[in-house]
């Protein structure tokens, strides 16, 4: 069980903004961390591992991690990071990164054999690929058998089918090690496959706290299918208008009316939904 | 030629060698915890120190070698808390070469460490500190092996600037033969007396040195960079 209740004055954002927030996570839970850029999602983590000071209170597992009276420096805490930038120890090959953290050649071994890495063990991080370097990231996270693993959008950096794998091995590694995680990420869909809550940020506050169905689902009422995506052209075809709609990874063409044509705007972001549809998925 | 080769005397050569060997060892054992410290902190006194550590790249070597004189000399507080203490007189001999030096080389060793530190990837010190490391044992595990580079670098360019002196030293030391007279006050002195020849092999022997020196440095930093992209 943690407990985090603090308080902070973030850096380089507009006008005096603060993060404050207070909740807590049950043992074991996979968190999802999401918001705007500059709202206090990294900082929050580097709170929770020490490398940044801040008021109020941090208790994990009956520890006081952050009180009035003390603050265990990241040292102490038990904690995993995983950086966005992997952050690797240059000089070290990869069996050694892992042994650095903590001298158990079994557990080492294991987290190898795991991340498929055993036979790049010998290798140093600059011949590894950016997916290979972050498996190697989040497995030396581990070597601690830490209380809390925090991963700082580890796989925004990877293409989209590395991340799929990555999202399956953290699956597996949070299956196996049971550590209590909390990631941030931009991703409905790794959100949605590996988290069974998302707390989301706004300005440094709390504006959602929820299951990831309850956030990210955006389909309300009778309506069936909903997208969000962002118009990229509008295009007269004959006597019908046509939409060029980009929705994640893919472009979309869509039928608007002559009404809807002149009301839409170029590069806005706009929602696609319909209702009373039976598709059939081949 | 060989004639006069083999009746050269080489003893200055070895002087200056010995001088910077020390120098340089003092120097990274001082400079080591200050470019570290320097690189991680955020105190308001960090220019303020990197000022005062930089000033012997500007000042003229005369200026340094006056005011080490003044207070090297026997009737100042620290002359005579050295001549009472350990019995060492520190104007005009080789332990005074050696604190002079000291003073003159310093921004040689301290600004190759402290931007190697300051180049490193953050977040890789970090990871450390949340593996459960000291910063001691960040230092030498972490930091240190990841600047080897600039590592080298300090230590040969030390070395090497350190054997280049020729002001602060004839000033502090002045032209004591087998004490005092390194190689370049050597070759001052051939020049002085229009010994020509024996000056001319000196600072050949100083520019093919000098020379290897740099070149060795800069193989090794390629090599570096192409095993670990450093």
């Amino acid at each position: 069980m943690i407990h985090l209740s603090i308080c902070k004055k973030l850096q380089g954002v507009a006008e005096n903004m603060q993060l404050k927030v207070a909740f807590s996570v049950q043992k074991g839970e996979f968190v999802a961390l999401r918001g705007k850029s500059g709202s206090g999602k990294t900082t929050l983590l580097r709170t929770l591992a020490g490398l940044e000071n801040a008021n109020g209170e941090i208790i994990v597992e009956n520890e006081t991690w952050l009180s009035k009276t003390t603050t265990l420096s990241p040292q102490k805490r038990r904690i995993g990071f995983v950086f966005q930038d992997y952050a690797l120890f240059e000089n070290m090959t990869i069996e050694q990164n892992l042994l650095f953290v903590q001298k158990d050649k079994t557990l080492a071994t294991h987290l190898l054999k795991l991340t498929e890495l055993t036979a790049l063990k010998n290798r140093y991080p600059n011949a590894l690929s950016g997916g290979q370097k972050q498996r190697v990231s989040i497995a030396r996270a581990l070597m601690k058998r830490p209380k809390i693993l925090l991963l700082d959008e580890p796989l925004s950096a990877l293409d989209p089918q590395m991340r799929n794998k990555l999202q399956n091995e953290l699956l597996t590694l949070h299956k196996e090690f049971g550590t209590t995680t909390i990631m941030v990420s931009h991703d409905p869909s790794e959100i949605y496959k590996l988290a069974s809550r998302v707390i989301e940020l706004e300005n440094g506050k709390i504006i959602h706290d929820g299951t990831p169905k309850e956030i990210l689902l955006k389909t309300q009422g009778s309506q069936k299918f909903s997208f969000e995506g962002e118009l990229l052209e509008i295009k007269k075809v004959d006597v019908i208008y046509v939409a060029i709609v980009a929705i994640g990874q893919q472009l979309v063409e869509v039928v608007v009316s002559a009404n809807e044509a002149k009301t839409l705007k170029i590069g806005k972001v706009v929602r696609l939904s319909t209702k009373a549809f039976s598709p059939t998925i081949s | 030629m060989l004639s006069v080769l083999q009746h050269m005397e080489f003893t200055p050569f070895l002087i200056s060698f010995k001088l910077a060997s020390i120098t340089a060892f003092i120097l990274f054992c001082i400079s080591l915890p200050l470019a570290w410290y320097l690189s991680q902190t955020r105190s308001k006194m960090k220019p303020f120190i990197e000022a005062v550590t930089a000033l012997p790249i500007v000042l003229p070597p005369s200026v340094l070698g006056f005011y080490i004189l003044w207070a090297f000399a026997p009737d100042s507080a620290l002359g005579a808390f050295f001549e009472d203490a350990f019995g060492v007189k520190l104007a005009f001999s080789f332990t005074g070469l050696v604190v002079a030096s000291s003073f003159y080389s310093l921004p040689f060793m301290v600004q190759p460490l402290q931007s190697g530190f300051e180049g490193l990837n953050k977040n890789m010190l970090e990871a450390s500190y949340v593996a459960g490391k000291s910063k001691f044992v960040t230092l030498f595990k972490v930091a240190l092996p990841n600047i080897k580079p600039s590592l080298l670098t300090a230590i040969i360019i030390t070395f090497a600037h350190t054997v280049g002196e020729f002001g602060v030293v004839l000033m502090v030391g002045g032209s004591i033969p087998n004490e005092t007279k390194v190689a370049s006050v050597a070759i001052y002195d051939m020049v002085e007396m229009m010994d020509y020849t024996s000056a001319h092999i000196y600072s050949a022997i100083m520019l093919i040195i000098s020379f290897l020196v740099l070149l060795s440095v800069y193989i090794f930093n390629a090599k570096q960079v192409r095993r670990f992209g450093l």
